[in-house]
């Protein structure tokens, strides 16, 4: 019986010891964090994704909390309903961003683009990028290995195995902006989701001269200026033989569709036309 | 024009690739093979091909059912010398059915969870071998006296090793020289003319199979040197100690399983280190703790927990040794 | 001489394939057109001096370097300047070129054609750089890095020895080595001029030892030239590298990150020897060069070939119609670029040209890693492509950082010895590329 009254003061009084000392400790070294941290950081999507630009959701909401500038801080993945919590958190008005999502530049797919020689090498489009222009020739083109798909924390992007080109999955992708700068052709671009999500876009990007890209992929935009001609909001420009649909004045009229010679320019979730069945200019599926 | 391959150099390539080096293996074993058959007849060749069979199928079913990956790699060797060493872990009676379970463990817990080839911290043949010692410590210790070309399979005449006869006697109290009266002698030790299990009776078998690999460039002198030689200096200070309680050097060289896990088992590449210092302290380590093993331990032959200890400590080894960096401190 | 020697740490010992040793040079016949990239040589791109329509001479000057680091370009034929355009070049890209239809091959005045010695060396050491500027000589050992800029020593720094590399490691290449046979009093002339710009008193020419008549060629003729010796070195690839070079002549390590001057040595191959005797005495600046053609069932041999030449013209003058081509590398096999197409033009860089059937295409296998360790023991650098690879998959850029990837020398050892195929040196040059654009930002 002894034994087990000495065990238990002996046992009991280092567990005291402890406990005080946690105790103490804890009130000295408390870290006192601005409590609103933690509660934008519920709101979070808690992907960690870094699409806002720091170091996950936590430090997302230590920004936000520091320096209370909602014009530079966006959630992409969380988008306006977030920002609208986060402000309300933080007793602030925030302006209402439009959905964006991330679109591939190019169309240069097995059928378009026919291969011209053949790669073996690492499966990275950085390195392919580096050893010569690409499978198809064309400089600017897609390589097709995937590197942006590795980089998709949200599965929203994948290789189609008949086209060789990335495809995005529009319910799936947050814009977070990792693709874009996984491409080391920067092919893929954060473009406004669109009303319905209609967009247009030039499905291009290369910078050759007519004629040379046309010998590569019989879908370039070969510069030819048409579509800048005939779009009667000007939000066409043409550089460097490409030209570039810019997304903020474009009103999705879709005559640039029609007029693109080589159709380069596609239109994206639009019903099929009633007049004529012209070329669709759908992504190649 | 025509359609050339492009890729970034180097445009040439040693004609070694991993099958090449695997079934080099396998043929380094085949001396040890043949003299098992020789010293412990048909049940052996039974069971090593039981274990061969067992480790090359569970490796296929794993992939193909459980992975349900487009590759198979069964054509590749490793499973085949997996399935061979663990079959030279154990002595020749043991059960094929207890075989099986440790093909089992040996490719799917040790070499498939932690993705397959190349991926696992552990030996798998010694993972297997150590589990079947604690699960079955009965069949793991008896071992059938040598019938030479033996065609039956009815229950053999059994007898301790030479280790064993050795550590036995120590811990009752028996005189060391009287001991090793009773142990073979070094020839038969030498040849294989031995109990033990399967494939470490013979040491001139082991070592043709490692000279064997030496020449193909399949494995370099780094770690049999390093652990044998560890082994004999770390003995053979006891034995000048006092002679009477530590066996001499060259015993504990040729008796158990040393030369079957200095040559074919620490050599394995995916477990052991990869440049040469950590190579040599990897062999040392092992030295050393086979031999705690074998005269403090609680069994008599330390060499399998000495390599799997060993094993977890490889990537340590790996970042604390590095090779000379040109131009570098 | 004294015995062989070799550097301490790595190596792999390739076949060495020498298939067109003992092949004279030959002069190819101008091509019908020359495409002379604007961008022959590390450092900057060249500027065009000459406009679309203009006749050039052979020799004259049609681009000039500009920048610090970067070298003059002069025409390599007689004719008139079609155009300025886009053309393939062995980068894989299409990049700026001047093309020029071939009519004639009259040398620009003051170019001297002949074939005698000339021993005696009047200018000065300053005149002799900027001669060497002016005649636009880069190395000729594949780098191309200036030569004028390479032997302008920095302030605070000494040069001791001037290093000739005539070891040609790669396998299938032979062009230094009959340039060594043929021309070799002319290559000691060179290396004499070298060593004045230089201010130094010793020079070593390091030959491997599966070249004995260059050895021994060069032995004899060196003892009339004061303070240069030859040295045979011990067959292993990358002996040619110039750090292993350095380390197994002079037995010094250049420090990790910085350059040969550091240990006192200037580095330079026995063709830009050669071209630069022909520049200080000749007044020719560099406009052609020697190139091996090879391979496995080849007809090749060593030619003299115009810079701006298409590889096909030179596949074209040895015939080998019967063979299917599948690769073409500019270069060795070991560190040379594969080319997507016979368009590429001959470079100042171009030191070989090998032609691969179906069966040598293509790349082994592909398995796990199985952690034997050959990589490490093959890196002559020391470093450690087991983790370096694995670092880049993964994009952790600090880790490859940290395991020294920036020292690579980008040999191919690692990869030519990994018996599971893996793809090391892709790996490696992706994770150079990557960590050298952090450090970038990082200075920013």
């Amino acid at each position: 019986m002894n034994e087990i009254i000495y065990a238990f003061i002996a046992l009991g009084s280092v567990a005291l010891l402890f406990a005080t000392l946690i105790f103490f400790v804890d009130k000295k070294f408390k870290v006192v964090e601005d409590p609103r941290i933690d509660e934008i950081q519920e709101i979070l999507p808690g992907a960690n994704c870094g699409g806002c630009g720091y170091p996950g959701c936590r430090g997302f909401a230590e920004a936000i909390v520091k320096t209370n500038d909602f014009d530079k801080l966006f959630c992409p993945v969380g988008g306006n309903e977030i920002a609208k919590k986060a402000a309300s958190i933080m007793g602030v008005e925030v302006k209402e961003k439009l959905p964006q999502i991330a679109v591939v530049r190019c169309n240069g797919s097995i059928t378009n683009a026919p291969k011209k020689s053949i790669y073996e090498g690492a499966t990275s489009c950085a390195f392919a990028n580096y050893l010569y222009a690409g499978e198809s020739g064309c400089p600017n083109g897609c390589l097709g290995l995937g590197d942006c798909v590795v980089s998709c924390t949200f599965d929203a992007i994948l290789i189609n195995p008949n086209s060789g080109l990335p495809e995005v999955i529009e319910e799936k992708c947050t814009s977070c902006g990792a693709c874009i700068k996984a491409c080391p052709r920067n092919i893929i671009e954060l473009r406004n989701k669109g009303p319905k999500n209609k967009r247009i876009y030039v499905n291009c990007i290369n910078k050759e001269k007519g004629a040379i890209a046309r010998k590569n992929c019989n879908v370039a935009c070969i510069g030819c200026g048409k579509c800048v001609k005939i779009c009667p909001h000007e939000a066409i420009t043409l550089n460097d033989n490409l030209a570039y649909i810019n997304y903020e004045k474009c009103k999705l009229c879709r005559k640039c569709v029609t007029e693109c010679p080589t159709s380069a320019i596609v239109e994206i979730n639009f019903p099929p036309r009633k007049t004529e069945i012209k070329n669709t200019n759908e992504i190649e599926a | 024009m025509s359609t050339y391959v492009l890729s970034g150099s180097p445009h040439i390539h040693e004609q070694q690739d991993v099958k090449k080096i695997m079934w080099g293996v396998v043929y380094a074993l085949i001396p040890a093979l043949l003299v098992s058959i020789y010293f412990f007849g048909l049940p052996a060749l039974f069971i090593t091909l039981v274990a061969i069979v067992s480790c090359l199928l569970f490796e296929y079913l794993i992939q193909k059912y459980i992975f349900k990956s487009n590759e198979i790699t069964i054509t590749d060797g490793s499973a085949v010398i997996t399935g061979l060493l663990l079959a030279f872990n154990v002595p020749s009676s043991l059960p094929w059915w207890q075989m099986v379970i440790g093909s089992l463990v040996a490719i799917g817990v040790a070499k498939m969870t932690f993705g397959g080839l190349g991926k696992n911290p552990f030996n798998p043949a010694l993972v297997g071998r150590v589990f079947l010692l604690i699960s079955f410590p009965v069949e793991m210790t008896t071992w059938p006296k040598v019938i030479p070309l033996n065609t039956s399979f009815a229950d053999v005449i059994t007898g301790p090793t030479s280790l064993g006869i050795v550590k036995e006697g120590l811990m009752k109290g028996e005189s060391l020289t009287k001991l090793l009266n009773n142990v073979p002698s070094y020839t038969d030790m030498f040849i294989g003319n031995i109990g033990g299990s399967l494939g470490e009776v013979s040491a001139i078998a082991i070592l043709i199979g490692g000279i064997y690999m030496l020449y193909k460039k399949i494995i370099t002198w780094h770690i049999p040197v390093s652990y044998i030689l560890s082994v004999f200096i770390f003995t053979g200070v006891l034995w000048l100690i006092n002679p009477e309680k530590y066996a001499d050097p060259v015993f504990h060289i040729l008796a158990g399983g040393l030369m079957l896990g200095a040559v074919f088992m620490a050599t394995d590449m995916v477990t052991s280190p990869v440049n040469y210092k950590a190579q040599l302290i990897f062999g040392l380590g092992c030295g050393i703790l086979t031999v705690l093993i074998r005269i403090w331990g609680a069994y008599p032959e330390g060499v399998s927990f000495a390599i799997l200890i060993m094993n977890a400590a490889t990537p340590l080894l790996n970042i604390m040794f590095k090779p000379k960096r040109f131009g570098g401190k | 001489m004294s015995g062989l020697k070799t550097f301490s740490i790595g190596g792999v010992h390739p076949h060495e394939c020498k298939f067109t040793a003992k092949k004279a040079i030959v002069t190819i016949p101008l091509p019908e057109r020359v495409y002379i990239p604007i961008s022959q040589s590390l450092g900057a791109p060249s500027v065009p001096i000459v406009n679309k329509g203009e006749r050039v001479k052979t020799g004259q000057l049609i681009a000039k370097g500009e920048a610090f680091i970067s070298a003059n370009i002069h025409s390599s034929v007689t004719g008139i300047v079609e155009k300025i355009d886009d053309w393939i070049d062995s980068s894989g890209y299409k990049k700026k070129a001047i093309i020029i239809k071939t009519e004639n091959d009259e040398w620009e005045e003051g170019i001297i054609i002949s074939n005698e010695i000339k021993k005696d060396i009047t200018l000065s050491k300053e005149e002799i750089i900027s001669k060497i500027k002016e005649k636009g000589i880069v190395g000729l050992g594949g780098a191309t890095f200036p030569t004028h800029v390479k032997i302008s020593i920095p302030q605070g720094k000494k040069a001791e020895y001037l290093i000739i590399n005539g070891v040609e490691c790669e396998p299938f290449l032979t062009s230094d080595h009959q340039l060594m046979l043929e021309k070799a009093e002319q290559i000691l002339v060179g290396i004499q001029i070298l060593m004045k710009a230089l201010d130094v008193d010793k020079a070593i020419i390091g030959i491997e030892e599966n070249k004995p008549d260059a050895i021994e060629k060069l032995t004899n003729l060196s003892k009339n030239y004061k303070g240069i010796e030859v040295q045979g070195l011990k067959l292993k690839y990358p002996q040619g590298a110039e750090k292993q070079l350095i380390k197994a002549l002079v037995n010094r390590e250049v420090p990790s990150g910085k350059l040969p001057i550091e240990v006192g040595c200037v580095v330079q191959n026995v063709g830009t020897a050669y071209a630069v005797y022909e520049a200080i005495q000749f007044n020719k600046p560099l406009i052609e060069r020697v190139v091996t053609l090879s391979g496995f069932g080849v007809e090749g041999g060593n030619f003299l070939v115009r810079i701006g030449t298409p590889i096909q013209a030179l596949i074209d003058y040895c015939g080998n119609k019967h063979l299917e081509i599948e690769k073409i590398i500019n270069g060795g096999p070991m560190m040379g670029k594969s080319l997507v197409s016979t368009e590429v033009p001959v470079t100042k860089g171009t030191s070989g040209i090998l032609l691969f059937t179906k069966e040598y295409s293509h790349r082994t296998k592909i398995y796990n890693c199985i952690r034997c360790g050959k990589c490490v023991s093959a890196c002559p650098m020391g470093l450690e492509p087991i983790v370096l690879e694995k670092a880049v998959e993964i994009s952790n850029w600090d880790l490859a950082e940290k395991y020294h990837v920036l020292d690579c020398i980008e040999c191919g050892s690692c990869h030519y010895i990994c018996p599971a195929g893996r793809p090391l040196l892709d790996m490696i040059r992706l994770g150079k590329n990557k960590v050298n654009q952090i450090i970038r930002t990082r200075g920013n």
